[in-house]
C-alpha cells in the first residue's frame, strides 16, 4: 500500500505498526535509556499499536474456544456437574484455571480488556487527528506526480486552450462536482511555470472506520453498565394457576447490581391454557410439535388482559418482556393415610428428560404418614416398554399416560436448615420399599387411578395431569442501545470499508512551445483497482471541459 | 407437503453432483494443461506492447492498466477448451442444483434452510453461485479445481451424510429471521469459502517464488509452471480481500441478526452457547485478518493464514452446530 501521506502526518493519524506508518529506523530498535514516563510512553505506543491489537484479537478468539469444548456453569450447570463426577481430577484442576466460566473468567476478561483499552488508545488521537484533517485543505502537490500509481500526461498545443487559468479552473470545477475537496496551489519550484489543483475525497472511509471501532466500545460498554439495570427470573406455572410478580414467587431471579425489589411492576400472570399442535402429516412428521401457544390473563387491580405468548412470539407487560421457554406435564398426586385421610395434594410440575417428555419429579411427604415418605416418580405422557424391557414415552402428547413411583421411607432430611431443592430426593438416610432394586415393583398409575402404598403406609392417587409452561420474565432497557451501537458499527463497517480515499491532482505546466503540458495523477489508501481508470477519466472529462469553455470565451 | 417434488428433488441434487463431477475432471484438465511444458507466452508479449503503446492517450492508457492487470489471467491455459468446458458444466450443473434447491422448498413450503441437509445443498449452491458470478467478471478459472471440490466434498456430505425427509418447522425456528439470517450466513459462508480458495491459492503462489523444496523436481517444475498461469500472489491477496470484507460485513450482520432472534426466541440475545461462541471466533478472526492487512510484517502469506484459519473455523462452526442442534432437541422439547 503506498503511503499517501508524508510519513510524519501519517504517523500521526495511524496507529504503530500500521502498514502506512514509516518503517522504524535501526536507531529506534537499540533501544535509548528511559526514564519511568519514558517507558510509559513506550509501553502505551505498544499496547495501542496495530500488532497488539492483532495479537488480542488473535488471543479473544482462542481464548473462546475452551467454552465451547467445556461445559459452562451458566449456560450447562448440569454439564458441569456431570463432568465433575467423570473426570474429578481433571476438573479440579480445570476449575482452577475458571475453565467452566469462561467468559466470565480472570484471563478472558484480561484479554477483553486490554482489547478495549488499546482501542480507546487507538482511537483517540485517530479521531484527533481525523478531526484536524477534516477541516484542513487537501495537501500540497508532490513534486514528482510520474511517481504515483495513476499517472498520465497529456501535451496541449498553444492556442487550443485559453489559458492556463482556464485549464485550472476547470479541473476545478470538474473535480468539485465529483465531490473532491479541491485546493489550487502555484508550485514555487518552477519558478512561476507551472500550477496545480490538489483534489482529496473520502473522508467518510475514515469516518466509518473511527465510527465503527468507537461503537464497538459504546457496544461493550452497554453490556457492562447495562447488566446493573437487568433483570431475569424463571418461574414455572402449571394451567389454571397464576403467578403474582415478586420476587420470592420465582424460581429462580438473577438480579443485576441496582435492582431493588421495588422495581418490579406487582401484576398477575395466569396461566389459562397451554396448547401444543402436533404435525398430523407424514410418517416422520408425524406427532412433531409445530406450535406451542400459551394462553395468559395479566391483570393489575382490576384491569385484566387476555393475551399468547408463543416461542417467538413474546409479550410485553410494562418495562418486562415475558418468554415462553419450556412446557411440560404437572401431575395431580393425592396422598392418604391408612385411614383414608388426605395427607399430602398437590400438582407437581416434572421435568422433561427427552423429546417425547418422558419426566421426572419428586414428591415429599414429611407429615401425616407412620414415617416420612419420598417418592421419585417418571412420567409417561404415552408409555410403551421397549425391547430392554425398560419403559419409555414415545410420543409427547397424553395418549397413553402412565406414573411410575419409586417409594422411599425414612429421613427426607428437611429439619437440617439446608435448602434444598423441590426437584431432588435426598435418599441418603431413607429406604427404598418400592421400585427397582426393592422387594416390590415400582407403583403404577394411570390418570383417575388410586394404588396402596408397600407396608400398609396409605394410598396414592394420580387425579389427573396438567400442562405447565415454563416463563422468563426480563427487564432490560439496555435493547435500545444496544441496536443503536449495531446498527453504528454495521454502518461504519461499510462505510470504512466500502468508501474509496482517493486523492487526485493536475498539474499544468507551460511548455517550451507556448502549449501546456497537464499531468493528471491519483493515489489511493488501501488497494484501488479502480484508480488508474478513475484518473483517466478524469483527463478525458476535463479535455472535453477545457475545449468547451474555450469556446465559450470571447476570442 | 407433497411427497412427490420432494423426491425430484432430490433425484436433481444428485443428478448436479454428477455433472459438478464431471466438471471437476474438465477443471483438473485444465490444470494439468498449465503444468505441461509452454512453447510461447504470447501473455508477456502482449501485455509488452500494450505498455509500449501506450501514450498521452487516456484510452491507451486504460487499456495499457487493464492488460496488466489481466496479463496473467489471459495466459493461453487460461483460455484451454478444457477450462471453458469446465465453467460450462458447472453451469449446468448448477441450473440442476438450484432446480432442486427451488423443488425442496415447494415440498417443505418454506425456505429450503431449515435443517443440515437444507443448509448443506442450499450453501453449496450459494457457493458455487459467488463462483460463477465472478468468473463472468474476472477469469477465475484456475479456482475451478478447488471451489468446486471443496462444494463437492460438503455437497456429498450433506446429501449423505445429513438428509432428512421435508418436516414440519420447530416452533423456535418459526420467524422471520431464519430467512433473513440464515440466508445472510450462507451468503457470508460462500464468499469466506471462495477467499480460502484464493488465499490457499496465495500461499502457494508465495511459496512458489522461493521454491518448495519437499517436492520433487519434476513435481516442482510442473507445478511452478503451472502457478505462471494464475495471478502473482500480491493479485491474489488484493482479491481475497475484497472478496472478505464483503463476507465479513455479511458475517457481521449475521451475528447480530442471530442476538436478535436470539433474543426473541430465547429471551437473551448472548449466552455464549457453542453456536453463538464459534459465530464469535469466525468474526474475530476475520476482524483479525482485516487488521493483518493493515499491519506492517503479518500482511501477505501471514494474513491469507488467518483467511485459511478463518474458513477453517467456519467449517467448525458448520459441524459443531449440528451437533449442538441434536443436544438442544433432546434436552427441552421446545
Ligand atoms: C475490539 C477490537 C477490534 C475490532 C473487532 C476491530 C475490527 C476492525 C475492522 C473490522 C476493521 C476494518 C473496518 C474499517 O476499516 O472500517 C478495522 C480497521 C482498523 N482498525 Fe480495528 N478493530 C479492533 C481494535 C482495534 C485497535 C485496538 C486498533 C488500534 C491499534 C485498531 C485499529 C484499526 C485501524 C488503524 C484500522 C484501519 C485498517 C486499514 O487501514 O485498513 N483496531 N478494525
Amino acid at each position: 500500500m503506498p503511503n499517501s501521506e508524508s510519513p510524519a502526518t501519517a504517523a500521526r493519524s495511524r496507529p504503530e505498526g500500521h502498514i502506512e506508518t514509516p518503517e522504524p529506523s535501526t536507531e529506534q530498535v537499540t533501544m535509548p535509556r528511559l526514564g519511568p514516563i519514558g517507558w510509559a510512553r513506550w509501553g502505551w505506543r505498544q499496547l495501542t499499536s496495530m500488532r497488539t491489537a492483532l495479537l488480542l484479537l488473535l488471543l479473544l478468539a482462542v481464548g473462546a474456544i475452551p467454552g465451547s469444548v467445556l461445559p459452562q456453569r451458566t449456560a450447562d450447570p448440569n454439564g458441569v456437574i456431570q463432568y465433575f463426577k467423570m473426570n474429578p481430577v481433571t476438573a479440579k484442576v480445570l476449575d482452577g484455571f475458571q475453565a467452566f466460566d469462561v467468559y466470565t473468567s480472570v484471563w478472558f476478561s484480561a484479554i477483553y480488556l486490554l482489547l478495549f483499552v488499546s482501542l480507546i488508545g487507538c482511537v483517540i488521537p485517530r479521531t484527533r487527528h481525523h478531526w484536524n484533517a477534516l477541516r484542513q485543505s487537501p495537501p500540497h502537490t508532490p513534486a514528482r506526480l510520474s511517481r504515483l500509481p495513476a499517472y498520465e500526461t497529456h501535451n496541449v498545443a498553444a492556442g487550443e486552450h485559453a489559458s492556463r487559468s482556464t485549464l485550472l479552473a476547470e479541473a476545478e470545477r470538474l473535480l468539485r462536482k465529483s465531490g473532491y475537496r479541491v485546493r489550487r496551489y502555484d508550485d514555487p519550484t518552477t519558478s512561476g511555470r507551472s500550477s496545480s489543483v490538489s483534489a482529496e475525497k473520502g473522508y467518510l472511509r475514515e469516518t466509518g472506520n473511527l465510527i465503527f471501532h468507537i461503537s464497538l466500545i459504546g457496544v461493550l460498554a452497554t453490556i457492562l453498565i447495562g447488566g446493573s439495570f437487568q433483570y431475569t427470573g424463571q418461574r414455572v406455572i402449571v394451567e389454571g394457576q397464576a403467578f403474582v410478580n415478586t420476587r420470592a414467587a420465582y424460581d429462580s431471579f438473577s438480579p443485576g447490581r441496582l435492582f431493588t425489589d421495588g422495581m418490579l411492576d406487582p401484576y398477575s400472570l395466569t396461566l389459562d391454557k397451554f396448547a401444543v399442535t402436533y404435525s398430523q402429516v407424514g410418517t416422520k412428521s408425524m406427532g412433531m410439535v409445530t406450535d406451542y401457544n400459551a394462553t395468559v390473563t395479566t391483570a393489575r387491580g382490576s384491569n385484566k388482559t387476555q393475551s399468547t405468548i408463543k416461542v417467538n412470539d413474546p409479550l410485553s407487560v410494562g418495562a418486562e418482556t415475558i418468554y415462553l421457554l419450556g412446557n411440560g406435564y404437572a401431575p395431580r398426586i393425592t396422598v392418604r393415610n391408612a385411614a383414608g385421610s388426605v395427607v399430602f395434594d398437590d400438582t407437581i410440575p416434572f421435568l422433561p428428560q427427552d423429546m417425547n417428555l418422558t419426566s421426572l419429579g419428586v414428591v415429599k411427604v414429611p407429615d401425616g404418614l407412620p414415617q416420612q415418605v419420598g417418592m421419585i416418580g417418571f412420567f409417561y405422557p404415552t408409555e410403551a416398554k421397549q425391547s430392554n424391557g425398560q419403559l419409555a414415552s414415545v410420543h409427547p402428547d397424553l395418549v397413553n399416560p402412565v406414573l411410575s413411583l419409586n417409594v422411599f421411607t425414612g429421613d427426607l432430611g428437611l429439619d437440617t436448615g439446608a435448602p434444598k431443592s423441590v426437584y431432588v430426593l435426598d435418599t441418603a438416610k431413607m429406604t427404598q420399599v418400592a421400585g427397582r432394586g426393592s422387594p416390590e415393583k415400582a407403583l403404577r398409575l394411570t390418570p383417575g387411578q388410586t394404588v396402596q402404598l408397600p407396608d400398609g403406609l396409605g394410598s396414592v392417587e394420580l387425579a389427573n395431569v396438567k400442562r405447565f409452561a415454563s416463563f422468563q420474565v426480563t427487564h432490560d432497557p439496555t435493547q435500545t442501545w444496544m441496536f443503536a451501537f449495531a446498527l453504528l458499527v454495521l454502518g461504519g463497517l461499510a462505510t470504512g470499508l466500502f468508501v474509496p480515499r482517493r486523492r487526485v491532482w493536475v498539474r499544468v505546466t507551460d511548455d517550451a512551445d507556448d502549449g501546456w503540458a497537464i499531468e493528471y495523477a491519483g493515489l489511493a489508501r488501501g488497494d484501488d483497482p479502480r484508480l488508474q481508470s478513475i484518473v483517466s477519466n478524469i483527463a478525458e472529462r476535463h479535455r472535453i471541459a477545457s475545449i468547451a469553455a474555450t469556446n465559450r470565451e470571447p476570442q | 407437503m407433497s411427497l412427490f417434488p420432494s423426491i425430484v428433488s432430490v433425484t436433481l441434487i444428485y443428478s448436479a453432483m454428477a455433472v459438478y463431477a464431471i466438471a471437476l475432471v474438465a477443471f483438473t484438465a485444465d490444470l494439468a494443461k498449465r503444468a505441461a511444458p509452454l512453447a510461447v507466452v504470447p501473455s508477456a508479449s502482449r501485455s509488452t506492447v500494450a505498455v509500449g503503446a501506450a501514450g498521452s492517450s487516456s484510452v491507451d492508457t486504460a487499456v495499457r492498466v487493464q492488460t496488466e492487470v489481466q496479463a496473467h489471467a489471459v495466459h493461453p491455459a487460461g483460455s484451454s477448451r478444457a477450462g471453458r468446458i469446465a465453467v460450462a458444466l458447472t453451469a449446468l450443473a448448477w441450473l440442476i442444483h438450484l432446480a432442486g434447491v427451488v423443488l425442496r422448498g415447494i415440498s417443505a413450503q418454506r425456505v429450503p434452510w431449515a435443517n443440515m441437509y437444507e443448509f448443506s445443498i442450499t450453501s453449496t449452491l450459494i457457493i458455487v453461485g459467488v463462483f460463477l458470478l465472478m468468473q463472468l467478471r474476472l477469469n477465475i478459472r484456475y479456482l475451478g479445481t478447488f471451489v468446486v471440490g471443496l462444494m463437492l466434498v460438503l455437497l456429498g456430505v450433506g446429501a449423505v451424510g445429513f438428509y432428512v425427509d421435508v418436516i414440519p418447522l420447530p416452533p423456535a425456528l418459526q420467524s422471520a429471521w431464519l430467512v433473513i439470517h440464515v440466508l445472510v450466513a450462507m451468503t457470508a459462508t460462500a464468499l469466506f469459502a471462495v477467499s480460502f480458495a484464493v488465499s490457499a491459492l496465495q500461499i502457494a503462489q508465495s511459496r512458489n517464488v522461493g521454491g518448495s523444496r519437499s517436492l520433487g523436481a519434476t513435481v516442482r517444475a510442473k507445478f511452478s509452471r503451472l502457478l505462471k498461469t494464475v495471478p502473482d500472489a500480491e493479485t491474489l491477496d488484493a482479491m481475497a480481500y475484497r472478496i472478505i470484507i464483503v463476507g465479513f460485513i455479511l458475517w457481521t450482520f449475521t451475528l447480530m441478526a442471530g442476538a436478535i432472534w436470539a433474543n426473541r426466541a430465547w429471551g437473551r440475545y448472548w449466552g455464549w452457547d457453542v453456536k453463538e461462541v464459534w459465530t464469535f471466533i469466525v468474526w474475530v478472526i476475520y476482524a483479525a485478518y482485516i487488521h493483518a492487512k493493515a499491519t506492517r510484517g503479518w500482511n501477505g502469506t501471514r494474513a491469507a493464514w488467518l483467511a485459511i484459519v478463518g474458513f477453517g473455523a467456519v467449517m467448525f462452526n458448520f459441524g459443531v452446530v449440528n451437533i449442538f442442534f441434536k443436544g438442544l432437541h433432546s434436552y427441552s422439547g421446545l
